[in-house]
């Protein structure tokens, strides 16, 4: 079973080789805990430059969500996980796409919208 | 990329083109994982939809104004807390360990039913206080983006209650692991997405 598993790629979550041990999800949840609370408190603290908060934030929640998927998940970049990971590579393209994207294109058709109160009186 | 390379850098005397269809463990996950990725797709789309429309409140409250994050921290704390005992549940599945299985099964239980539950209360008081989805552009999208992870967490629970019958009376089957197995990727992935709403929804209101 294993030598199959080794040759034919993995699915993801499946550790064969003492990946998946409570110790793995220990650490997750240490790494986790740490960057939620960081999280957090980054929200609500006026020790860093305000405008500089949002992009913290971001990072902060990236990195979680990559220990979420290092230590919960069991992805990895190993020759048997190609197929997990081209996979994850292109949902995380898609999702980008479809996210910034949008926010894109809906700004600039806010920007290039005439103010609304003209608007109105344009339909009058 | 040559074929040759790869065949010998793989462990193992059979060659590669002679080598049957993968385990079905393999396909079951490979499949449930592409499921995994569309469904976060849709959670993009909700998320880009939120993130078009937050600021449109049309005078009705603010997100600012709206959450409170000491509740938005224990339903974190919460699901962070299941998703390592679902963890747990899988491994005492893999090793075949009913009374672990049962017991990290039960824990996640309780805490996706908190979890649950607090979500309710958020909402029950926001509905209470005329904050309808009907009132504002951003309460639509916000009561959509939050309300749909809620319900596949509350499907979540509904699959863990199937596979704790399961279990009851197949036992551990090569079936039932995979499905608990898939169950495992399942609230990985709801954790993953709450990410993106308790950073994005609830700490990104200023």
């Amino acid at each position: 079973m294993t030598e199959e598993i080794e040759a034919q790629g993995r699915a993801p979550g499946i550790s064969e080789h003492s990946r998946a041990t409570p110790q793995t999800y220990l650490i997750g949840l240490f790494y986790a805990v740490v960057l939620t609370l960081a999280s957090f408190w980054a929200s609500s603290t006026d020790l860093i430059y305000a405008p500089g908060i949002p992009v913290l934030l971001a990072v902060l929640a990236v990195a979680q969500m990559g220990v979420h998927l290092v230590f919960f998940l069991h992805i990895s970049s190993a020759p048997d996980q190609t197929n997990n990971f081209l996979a994850l590579a292109f949902g995380i393209f898609v999702v980008g796409l479809i996210v910034f994207g949008s926010m894109m294109i809906m700004a600039n058709l806010n920007h290039a919208m005439m103010p609304m109160d003209r608007l109105m009186q344009m339909q009058r | 990329m040559s074929a040759a390379g790869q065949v010998v850098s793989l462990p193992g005397p059979i060659p590669l083109s002679m080598r049957g269809p993968a385990p079905t463990r393999v396909v079951v996950g490979y499949g449930f994982w592409l499921f995994l990725l569309s469904d976060i797709i849709i959670f993009a789309v909700l998320f880009a939809a939120y993130a078009v429309l937050s600021g449109e409140t049309n005078g009705g409250p603010a997100a600012a104004a709206l959450f409170d994050k000491t509740h938005v921290f224990i339903e974190t704390a919460c699901l962070l807390a299941s998703s390592v005992t679902c963890g747990f549940a899988s491994l005492a599945v893999q090793r075949r360990d009913r009374i672990a299985a049962y017991l990290w099964m039960v824990i996640t239980f309780i805490l996706g039913a908190a979890f649950i539950s607090l979500e309710r209360s958020e909402f029950a008081s926001m509905l209470a206080a005329g904050n309808r989805p009907s009132r504002s552009a951003f309460l639509s999208a916000f009561f959509t983006l939050v309300g749909t992870h809620g319900l596949h967490v509350t499907i979540g629970l509904c699959w863990l209650l199937v596979m704790t019958l399961q279990i009851a009376t197949l036992g551990f089957l090569p079936m039932v692991q995979r499905r608990f197995f898939c169950f495992g990727l399942f609230w990985h992935a709801l954790d993953i997405v709450w990410i993106g709403v308790f950073t994005i929804v609830y700490l990104g209101a200023r």
